[in-house]
């Protein structure tokens, strides 16, 4: 939470010596409150003043980022409980749990397969984040060379499992080179968990039993260790109370801007869950806050309807998803076939494209640049207007590809179809249906 | 020294309208019981701010006539039973239903374009083979909605039953059997908050009351939308908290319907093979969909694949653990 001028100005040595630039030390403390100064060009703040002052700058969820050569995951820095006040900024981190109880050979499979799975969705390249390593073992020696074997992967980002700082400095040793996260410190193994994140520059889970006084607690000793990329566990299972929890979490660092409490979540939702029970507890996980979620189950069919889900929840509200402009094969059209055009709003997009390949009819979708508005919204802003429908038919190469020149127009825009008669000449204007809805019908009955 | 966290509550003013659905024959109908949602004083599930009297309930749709349009899984999940209304009404409570949703998708000019008369026989038939509440759509058509539908409140006079869907450009015949015959109504709107509010003014201004209005915020399903319906739900959920009387009708979701017609369900040719196992995603896809708007809010998902109905139920019985 930002401090104000005053608020500020109580933390400066008030001697108005002028060394920053100001003429006394309220007026720079106002400039600070607008961020239009430094706080170093001040050399005789105390050191407790610029600690409060920085910790004030600081975000309500700190920004955590794991890293493995070029690829990097970020979580935190969230501002909202729901995404329609603004948007949720980074999207949690998908990470594949490894156990070191599985031969190296699979060991390594897994970690490849984790590393070249991707699959697209509306233009964007989707895929797993990292690997989650777990000393399920207990033995030092096996959580080293299970490390080793997925690190010869190529570069995945890293969770370490254990509760042994010993596995723990094991592990880290064979991590360096990374920014990997360690899971977890409990009451139980902390101050040596946390000299170990320390010494290994690792981020460190902060794991509770479920009540978040003993959680907070935990992360100031933690915190008064050295450490400062932390992330939490609550320490929870179960739909119920994950879902109170994480929203306690969420609220308070967002409206109490506790700072004990104000990191990112670490989620299990494969913990002794079946596939199916993992994804209902990771869709959770993904629409209720967590910064990093672990899973159990990772073949394509699991995986992919959560990335669509991921994408879907952290998508800017204010920014919808454009699909490229251009013309679209729906149901191998021939000649023959129906020529739409509408604009390049993702949903736009989906709701005439599902509504037609839905109903099993060949046609050919022709999508103008139209800035990624709607129908409507996109005709009154003038983007999606005669000449830009005419441009694009010009430009697609459709004229080659029909045995006729008729284009159904959306009939929201109807008007527009005397303008486009005149830009398209030769070419014969329809209007189709308002809603992509009643598309099938006008196919079906009004199309020849 | 001890840290002292205080948990954020929120006071909310206002609350979803308990609604019940379905009449015994105590009530003047036949149904074996009857299901109650709504009713919530608090966002989903945050039972430590307020109270959740009833839990979400899972409806399953069955349609009038063999939906042979469907995604082949489907049809090869229900088998046979889909070509009997009555037989597929029972197997759907069978599986664990809490509802049956039928649409009278006969009645579609461009599937068989029945009427009043064949409507009446199938929603007897449907009423006689299973004991759970009805909910009963038309074929989406304005004009052939309206003469199934009313013939539907006719037919089912005393039972509650949910006639659907009411639309701003199509409510007034809907409503109005709804009065005459003692039966309850979905409003439809198309995902926003405004429209979903103005609906339900209209229809109350007919004088029907609000606790016999179910709205629906149009679903749009994973990957197709489902962050749009997600946040206008959330919106709305808020809305109805912080006391605006409008917004405060339990919410129902035709998950099925949505999620069965994307290409990841409907199809497994030419599809990426990073897409996965058909049927597993399928079902996720529609699972996924109907959990993810139970947890915005959703009192009444429908549903469409057996499988599904376990693992919601599930869901639905974990979130209500708290």
């Amino acid at each position: 939470m930002a401090l104000s001028g005053l608020e500020i100005y109580k933390l400066l040595p008030r001697t108005n010596c002028k060394k920053c630039g100001f003429p006394t030390c309220l007026a720079f403390a106002m400039k600070l409150a607008a961020k239009q100064a430094e706080l170093s060009a001040c050399p005789t703040v105390s050191d407790e003043a610029k600690a409060a002052l920085e910790a004030a700058a600081a975000p309500p969820i700190r920004l955590i980022t794991l890293a493995a050569g070029h690829k990097k995951i970020e979580a935190g820095n969230e501002t909202v409980l729901f995404r329609h006040e603004k948007t949720f900024f980074h999207q949690p981190g998908l990470f594949a749990r490894i156990r070191d109880t599985q031969s190296l050979d699979e060991i390594k499979q897994a970690a490849a397969t984790v590393a070249g799975y991707t699959v697209e969705r509306v233009g964007i390249a989707l895929g797993l984040d990292g690997v989650a390593v777990e000393n399920a073992s207990g033995d030092a020696g096996a959580f080293a060379a299970a490390m080793a074997a997925v690190r010869s992967a190529g570069d995945l980002p890293l969770i370490l499992m254990s509760d042994s700082p010993a596995a723990i400095k094991a592990g880290l040793e064979k991590a360096a080179g990374t920014t990997p996260l360690v899971c977890a410190a409990t009451e139980a193994n902390w101050q040596e968990m946390a000299a170990a994140a320390v010494a290994g520059k690792a981020a460190l889970a902060v794991r509770g039993t479920g009540d978040l006084n003993a959680l907070a607690a935990l992360v100031e000793k933690v915190k008064g260790a050295g450490v400062e990329d932390i992330v939490l566990d609550p320490g929870v299972r179960g739909l119920a109370a994950t879902l109170v929890a994480q929203t306690q979490l969420r609220r308070l660092a967002l409206k109490q801007n506790l700072r004990l409490l104000g990191f990112p979540i670490i989620a299990f939702p494969g913990d002794s869950a079946s596939a199916g029970e993992q994804a209902i507890a990771a869709g959770q996980a993904i629409a209720k806050y967590a910064g990093f979620i672990v899973l159990d189950h990772y073949a394509p069919a699991d995986v992919y309807p959560l990335l669509t889900l991921r994408q879907n929840i952290y998508t800017d509200p204010q920014k919808p998803i454009q699909v490229s402009p251009g013309l679209y094969e729906i149901n191998n059209p021939k000649p023959e076939a129906p020529l739409l055009v509408t604009t390049n709003f993702s949903l736009t997009y989906f709701s005439v494209a599902g509504e037609v390949e839905g109903g099993g009819f060949p046609a050919w979708l022709l999508i103008c640049d139209a800035e990624g508005m709607s129908v409507l919204t996109a005709w009154a802003a003038g983007k999606f207007d005669a000449e830009r429908i005419a441009k694009a038919v010009k430009s697609s190469g459709i004229e080659g590809k029909l045995n006729h020149k008729k284009v159904v127009l959306p009939g929201a825009v109807a008007t527009l179809s005397g303008e486009l008669e005149e830009e398209l000449p030769g070419w014969e204007i329809r209007v189709g249906p308002r809603e992509a809805i009643d598309l099938p019908a006008y196919l079906k009955n009004v199309w020849k | 020294m001890p840290v002292t966290v205080s948990i954020p509550k929120e006071r909310w003013t206002g609350r979803v309208r308990e609604i019940t659905l379905g009449a015994t024959a105590a009530e003047g109908g036949t149904r074996s019981h009857t299901v109650s949602v709504g009713g919530e004083g608090a966002l989903p599930f945050l039972t430590f701010e307020g109270q959740i009297p009833r839990q979400p309930v899972i409806a399953v749709e069955i349609q009038d006539r063999y939906p042979g349009d469907w995604s082949p899984l489907l049809l090869e999940a229900w088998g046979d039973t889909a070509k009997d209304v009555a037989t597929w009404a029972k197997k759907a409570e069978e599986l664990g239903a809490d509802m049956v949703a039928l649409t009278l998708k006969s009645a579609s000019p461009d599937s068989g374009d029945t009427g009043a008369a064949e409507a009446k026989a199938t929603v007897q038939a449907v009423l006689k083979a299973t004991g759970l509440p009805l909910i009963v759509y038309g074929p989406g058509q304005a004009e052939k909605d309206n003469e199934v539908l009313v013939a539907a409140a006719e037919v089912a006079k005393g039972e509650r039953i949910v006639l659907g869907n009411c639309e701003d450009k199509n409510y007034r015949t809907i409503v109005a059997a709804a009065l005459a015959h003692g039966q309850l109504v979905v409003a439809r709107s198309p995902i926003d908050v405004n429209l979903a509010k103005q609906l339900n003014i209209l229809i109350s201004d007919m004088r029907l009351e609000p606790d016999r209005i179910l709205m629906d915020p149009t679903t749009g399903a994973l990957g197709y939308g489902l962050e749009y319906t997600y946040s206008v739900m959330e919106r709305l959920r808020l809305a109805a908290l912080t006391g605006d009387s409008m917004t405060q009708q339990p919410i129902i979701c035709t998950v099925g319907e949505e999620a069965w017609r994307t290409k990841e369900a409907k199809v497994n040719t030419g599809v990426p093979a990073a897409w996965g196992d058909w049927k597993t995603r399928s079902v996720l896809w529609e699972v996924l969909t109907a959990t993810t708007l139970i947890e915005a809010g959703a009192d009444i998902v429908v549903l469409r694949h057996p499988e599904s109905i376990a693992p919601v139920a599930k869901a639905i019985a974990g979130l209500m653990a708290g």
